[in-house]
C-alpha cells in the first residue's frame, strides 16, 4: 500500500499487459459503435405489450374519481390499472422513506404523478387509452417554498408521517434538518475586520441523461418477473419492488441493461414496477419507454436551493467564521432528500479552514416536482455559494482571489465542520496553483483574415456580434465532495471472481452487479483481474442480482468500492491458486515456501521474476472462485443537534479557472475554456479519469449559464419539460476544458484511489459565474445566469 | 399500409406501419435495427441521424411514409457504407500498410474493435474514448461520417458547427472533438 500523497507502486502484476494505470478501452466500445449495445429501451420481446403511465396534469388535488372504462373498452388495450387494482398492502415505496405511492391514492403531490397504467399491443394505442382515462381533480392549494410550506395553517405535503426524522425537524413539511455548530460563530465574527453576507439561489437541473427511462418485464412460469432494466443499483430496486408485488426477492430476477447514463436520476425507481404489474397482470411481457416529455417527470431532479451565508475574515485575510442556513426544496417526495440534507450541511464551509462555524441545512416537502440524487449531491449548491463568498470577501479585502483561498486551504490534518479530521492529501492549494498555472487562451481567438468566426463569440451563429461589445472574464473555484455512502451508511460491495483455464489459457472472470451506466467501471474491473491475478484474459460477467449488491453507481463509489471488492476477491483467488500450487509443486522448488510469489503473464513468479510455473499447469481442470463482500472503513450518523460525527469515507478536490466572454449588450456568454486540476488518488484508466472530469465540468457549466427547469410558482407545474426548452449544453457551446491530474494516494483506498466522478461538477459551476462577474461587474447570485440578469432587463 | 425502401443497402418491407409512425419507430421496433436511438423524440438531441438519400435527418421526425422507395444509412449500415465509399475512391485494396504496422494485439476480452470491420469514424471513436454511456453514438458517428465526407480536413469550428445538432450528456464533447480529429488525421494519412 503507498504511503499517502505519495503516488501508488504496483508490484503485483506490473508486467501485465492491460492491468491499472493503463488506458485500456472499453469491453463494450464496439457494440455501442455499431449499433448493437442493448440498451433498456432496445429490448423486445415476442409478444410484448407496450407500458404506458397516465400522470397528474395539476400539482397538487384530491382524486374524486378515476374512470378507465372507456380505456379497457379499446381495441388493443390488455389492461388498465389504478391505486385499487396494487395486489398487495404495501403499495408506497421510497429509497429512505417509503413515502412514495406506486399509484396516486386519493391525492396527488406533484405536477405528473403516475395515476394508472395501461397494456396495450402498441405504443400509441396505449397513449391513446391513457388519454381517455377520465380522472376528476379537486385542486388544492399548492406549496411551493419554504414560506408556505411552514405558514401557520400550511396543508401538510404527507399526513401521519411516521419515519425516523419526523421526531426532530421542526415542521412536518421539513423533510430533514442538520445543524452543524462547532466552536463559536458570533464570538468569533468580533475578531473580523471584514464580514460579506449573501443571499444566493441554485436552480432545478435535470441528469438529463439521453437514454430514457425504459425496460421490459417478463411474466415468468414460476409466478415470479424476469426484468431488464437501466438503473444505478439493482439490489435496490429489487428491495422496493419486489414487496409491492408480493414476490420474494428471489423470483424477481433483474439484469441490467444497457444504461444510457444515469448522473442520480436512476437512484430512484421509475417505470420497474409499473411493467413487472402489467406483466403479471396480463401474462404478457411488458416494454416501457418513456418519451423525452415523460422522463423530465419520471425522475428527481437536483434539488433547488436558496443558500444565506455569512463569512468574515482578519484584514490579513484568514477566515474568522462562517454562519449558513441552506434551505433545499425536496419536493412532493422524500427520495434522497435527507443524505443531501447531510451533505450540503457537512460540506458547506468548503475545502476551507474555519474554525468557527454555524450551520443549518434543511430540506422541505412541497408540492413541486422531487428533487433527490444529482451528480455532486447537495456539495454543488453549497460551492457555488461558498465560493461567490470567497470572491467577494477577497476583493473586500483588495486580495487576489487565488491567494486568498490558498491562505485558508485545508490540507491533510485539517478538522472538517463535523469534528471530523481529514486524514489522506487535501492539496487543495495545489490544485488552484496548478489551474493558474495553465496557459491562457489566446485572446479575440474568433478573429480571422477573413473577419469574425462567429461560431467562437457569444451568440455563436445566430451572428449576434463581430466582437462588438464583448468582454472576457477570468473566474476561479475549488470545492470538496465526500465519496462514498456517508452517515454511517453499510456501504459494501460483493464481487465473484473465478479462474479457470479455457482453451489452454488462464482465464478469469468478475461478476458483480455494479451498474455500468458509462463509467467505464467494466474496463476498469478487467483491468483490476488482469493486474491482480497476472492474467490478460478476463471476462466481465453481466450485472445481475445473482450476485451480491455492489452497491449503487454514484457517491464517486463504484471504482473505490466495487473496485475495492474486485481487488479484494482477486487476492483470495490468487491465495488458493498459489496453494494450489504449493500443493502439487512445492516439493520440487523451495522458492514455493520462501519466496513472495506473484502472478504475472500467465506464470507464477518469485519476486525475483524466476518462473515457478504456468497457471495453466497450477490450474489444470479446476476452477478457483470466490464470493466475498467488501467493505470501507465505517462512518458514522452525524450528531442531530450538534453535527459532529466521523461522517464521510473519503473527500474528492477540484478546481477550475473559467474564462469567458460576454457580449455585455445582449448577455450572451461564450465560455472560451475550463482548466480543471484535480486529484484523483491514482488514475486506475487515465483516458476514463479525463473524460469524467471533462463530462462533470460541462454539467457544471450548464447549470451556470442555461440548464433550469422552471417551475411555475403559482401552480407548481413544469412549464419547460423538453429538450427544445430545457437548454443543454452543445458541441458549439462548449470549451476547451484542459486538464491537469495530480495522483496522490489515499493510503485507506484500493490503490490510493480517490472517487473522482462527481468533484469537478462542483467548482465548474462558480468558476464560471466567477468569470462572468468579472466580465461585467455584476453580483449575480443566481445561477443559472440569462440573458436578462446580464443586460439589467430581468 | 406498407412501406417499401433501402436500408444499409437491402430492399426493406415493412408492412402495417400505422401513418403516424416515425422512420425511427420502424427501423427500431420493425426492422430489428435498435441502433438509432429514441433519446427525445423531437429532432432536438440527434440520437437517431440517419442518412436518407445521403442527407442527416432525424429519423424521429420522418414520418415512415416519406422513407418510401427512398434509401436510408444507419450506425448498423455504416461500416459497409464507408467501405464502399473508399473503393469507389479506389482505396479498397486489402490492409494498408499504415494500418497494418498500427494494428496492436488486446486481450481478446476486450471488445476495442479487433475481429469487427469498422469504419475509420468508428474505430476512432473508441480509440479516442469518446464513448460513455454510448446513447449519443449512434447518432454522433453517422453525422460525424458525412461531415468528414463533406470536408475532409475541418477546422475544430466546422466540427463543433457540423456536430450541434447532436448533444451528449457524458462527454462534454472533448473526446468527441479528439475523435473526429483523429479520424480525419487517419483519413489524411492512410489514403
Amino acid at each position: 500500500m503507498a504511503a499517502n500523497g505519495a503516488p501508488t507502486k504496483i508490484t503485483q502484476g506490473s508486467q501485465t499487459k492491460g492491468g491499472i494505470g493503463e488506458s485500456t478501452l472499453r469491453p463494450d466500445g464496439t457494440l455501442k459503435v455499431t449499433g448493437e449495445f442493448a440498451y433498456s429501451s432496445d429490448m423486445w420481446h415476442e409478444d410484448m405489450l407496450w407500458g404506458q403511465i397516465l400522470r397528474s396534469t395539476v400539482a397538487h388535488a384530491e382524486i374524486v374519481s378515476i374512470d378507465t372504462g372507456e380505456a379497457l373498452a379499446m381495441p388493443g388495450v390488455y389492461a388498465v390499472m389504478t391505486y385499487d387494482d396494487l395486489p398487495t398492502d404495501v403499495r408506497n415505496y421510497g429509497l429512505e422513506i417509503q413515502d412514495t405511492p406506486v399509484l396516486a391514492h386519493g391525492k396527488v403531490r406533484h405536477h405528473g404523478e403516475p395515476v394508472a397504467i395501461v397494456a396495450a399491443d402498441h405504443p400509441e394505442t396505449a397513449r391513446r387509452a391513457a388519454a381517455k382515462i377520465k380522472v376528476e381533480y379537486r385542486e388544492l392549494p399548492v406549496i411551493t417554498d419554504e414560506a408556505s410550506a411552514t405558514a401557520p395553517d400550511a396543508i401538510l405535503v404527507h399526513e401521519n408521517r411516521d419515519d425516523h426524522h419526523i421526531g426532530h425537524v421542526p415542521h412536518p413539511n421539513i423533510v430533514h434538518r442538520q445543524p452543524i455548530v462547532r466552536g463559536n460563530a458570533d464570538e468569533a465574527a468580533k475578531r473580523a475586520d471584514v464580514i460579506v453576507k449573501g443571499e444566493y439561489y441554485f436552480g432545478m437541473q435535470d441528469q438529463a441523461f439521453l437514454g430514457p427511462e425504459s425496460g421490459l418485464a417478463v411474466p415468468a412460469e414460476d409466478g415470479g418477473v424476469d426484468l431488464y432494466i437501466a438503473t444505478q443499483w439493482l439490489h435496490s430496486d429489487l428491495r422496493q419492488i419486489a414487496p409491492v408485488l408480493g414476490l420474494p426477492e428471489d423470483k424477481v430476477r433483474m439484469t441490467l441493461s444497457g444504461v444510457g447514463g444515469a448522473f442520480g436520476g436512476r437512484e430512484d425507481l421509475s417505470m420497474q414496477i409499473h411493467a413487472c404489474l402489467l406483466a403479471l397482470r396480463t401474462g404478457k411481457p411488458v416494454k416501457i419507454v418513456y418519451n423525452r416529455f415523460e422522463s423530465f417527470f419520471g425522475h428527481v431532479h437536483r434539488h433547488p436551493a436558496k443558500l444565506h451565508y455569512e463569512h468574515g475574515a482578519t484584514k490579513d485575510g484568514k477566515l474568522t467564521h462562517m454562519k449558513c442556513r441552506i434551505v433545499l426544496d425536496g419536493g412532493a417526495y422524500a427520495s434522497a432528500s435527507p443524505a443531501v440534507v447531510g451533505n450540503a450541511s457537512s460540506l458547506s464551509v468548503g475545502p476551507y479552514v474555519i474554525d468557527d462555524v454555524d450551520i443549518e441545512a434543511i430540506a422541505l416537502y412541497s408540492n413541486n416536482p422531487p428533487c433527490g440524487a444529482m451528480r455532486g449531491f447537495g456539495a454543488v449548491q453549497a460551492c457555488f455559494a461558498y465560493e461567490a463568498q470567497m470572491d467577494k470577501l477577497a476583493k473586500k479585502l483588495g486580495m487576489d482571489p487565488v491567494e486568498f483561498r490558498q491562505l485558508n486551504a485545508m490540507e491533510q490534518g485539517t478538522i472538517m465542520p463535523t469534528g471530523q479530521p481529514v486524514d489522506s492529501p487535501a492539496p487543495v492549494a495545489e490544485l488552484l496553483r496548478r489551474v493558474k498555472a495553465m496557459p491562457m487562451p489566446p485572446e479575440r481567438q474568433w478573429e480571422s483574415s477573413e473577419g469574425a468566426d462567429v461560431r467562437q463569440l457569444p451568440g455563436g451563429l445566430s451572428n449576434t456580434t463581430h466582437g462588438e461589445g464583448v468582454v472576457r472574464g477570468v473566474g476561479y473555484a475549488v470545492g470538496i465532495k465526500n465519496v462514498g455512502f456517508s452517515e454511517g451508511f453499510d456501504d459494501y460491495s460483493t464481487a465473484k471472481v473465478r479462474m479457470e483455464v479455457i482453451n489452454g489459457e488462464p482465464v478469469a472472470t468478475v461478476h458483480t452487479a455494479m451498474a455500468e451506466v458509462g463509467q467505464g467501471g467494466v474496463t476498469v474491473h478487467a483491468q483490476i483481474a488482469r493486474t491482480e491475478l497476472g492474467v490478460t484474459q478476463v471476462t466481465i460477467h453481466p450485472a445481475d442480482t445473482q450476485v451480491g449488491s455492489a452497491g449503487s453507481t454514484s457517491a464517486s463509489r463504484q471504482t473505490y468500492v466495487t473496485g475495492g471488492a474486485v481487488k479484494n476477491a482477486c487476492e483470495l483467488v490468487r491465495e488458493k491458486v498459489l496453494e494450489i500450487g504449493r500443493r502439487k509443486f512445492g516439493s520440487y522448488h523451495p522458492a514455493w515456501a520462501t519466496a513472495e510469489l506473484l502472478l504475472e503473464g500467465g506464470k507464477v513468479v518469485t519476486d525475483g521474476g524466476e518462473v515457478l510455473s504456468d497457471l495453466v499447469d497450477v490450474l489444470g481442470d479446476e476452477a478457483v472462485e470466490v464470493e466475498e463482500e467488501w467493505r470501507h472503513r465505517p462512518t458514522e450518523a452525524f450528531d442531530l443537534r450538534t453535527g459532529q460525527g466521523n461522517g464521510h469515507v473519503q473527500y474528492s478536490f477540484a478546481a477550475h479557472r473559467a474564462v469567458v466572454e460576454v457580449d455585455t449588450e445582449l448577455g450572451l456568454v461564450k465560455v472560451i475554456e475550463l482548466a480543471c486540476a484535480q486529484d484523483v488518488g491514482k488514475a486506475l484508466n487515465p483516458l476514463s479519469v479525463i473524460g469524467q472530469i471533462q463530462g462533470g465540468t460541462i454539467q457544471g457549466m450548464g447549470i451556470a449559464v442555461m440548464e433550469e427547469i422552471v417551475v411555475d410558482p403559482r401552480t407548481a407545474k413544469v412549464r419547460n419539460p423538453s429538450f427544445t426548452d430545457y437548454l443543454l449544453p452543445t458541441i458549439l457551446d462548449t470549451p476547451t476544458i484542459p486538464v491537469d491530474v495530480l495522483e496522490l494516494a489515499d493510503e485507506h483506498a484500493p490503490y490510493g484511489l480517490r472517487g473522482i466522478g462527481e468533484a469537478p461538477t462542483l467548482s465548474s459551476t462558480p468558476a464560471v459565474l466567477a468569470a462572468i462577474r468579472n466580465a461585467t461587474g455584476l453580483a449575480l447570485d443566481r445561477t443559472p445566469v440569462r440573458p436578462e440578469h446580464l443586460t439589467g432587463t430581468a | 399500409m406498407r412501406v417499401n425502401f433501402t436500408v444499409n443497402g437491402r430492399p426493406q418491407e415493412a408492412d402495417d406501419v400505422w401513418e403516424g409512425e416515425s422512420l425511427l419507430y420502424v427501423l427500431r421496433e420493425r426492422l430489428g435495427l435498435p441502433g438509432s436511438k429514441n433519446a427525445c423524440e423531437q429532432g432536438e438531441c440527434g440520437s437517431c441521424t440517419v442518412r436518407l438519400d445521403g442527407v442527416p435527418v432525424c429519423s424521429c421526425l420522418v414520418a415512415a411514409g416519406q422513407a418510401q422507395g427512398r434509401e436510408v444509412v444507419t450506425v448498423e449500415g455504416l461500416a459497409d457504407f464507408a467501405k464502399q465509399r473508399a473503393c469507389g475512391t479506389g482505396s479498397c485494396g486489402g490492409t494498408s500498410l499504415d494500418e497494418a504496422k498500427r494494428w496492436e494485439a488486446d486481450g481478446t476480452d476486450s471488445q476495442t474493435g479487433e475481429g469487427t470491420e469498422l469504419a475509420p469514424i468508428q474505430q476512432a471513436f473508441i480509440d479516442a474514448g469518446a464513448v460513455q454511456c454510448g446513447f449519443c453514438t449512434p447518432g454522433l458517428l453517422v453525422a460525424a461520417d458525412e461531415m468528414l465526407e463533406r470536408n475532409p480536413n475541418p477546422t475544430d469550428a466546422d466540427i463543433r458547427e457540423a456536430l450541434s445538432g447532436n448533444l451528449c450528456r457524458c462527454t462534454g464533447y472533448e473526446k468527441i472533438m479528439d475523435a473526429v480529429r483523429l479520424a480525419a488525421a487517419r483519413q489524411s494519412e492512410g489514403v
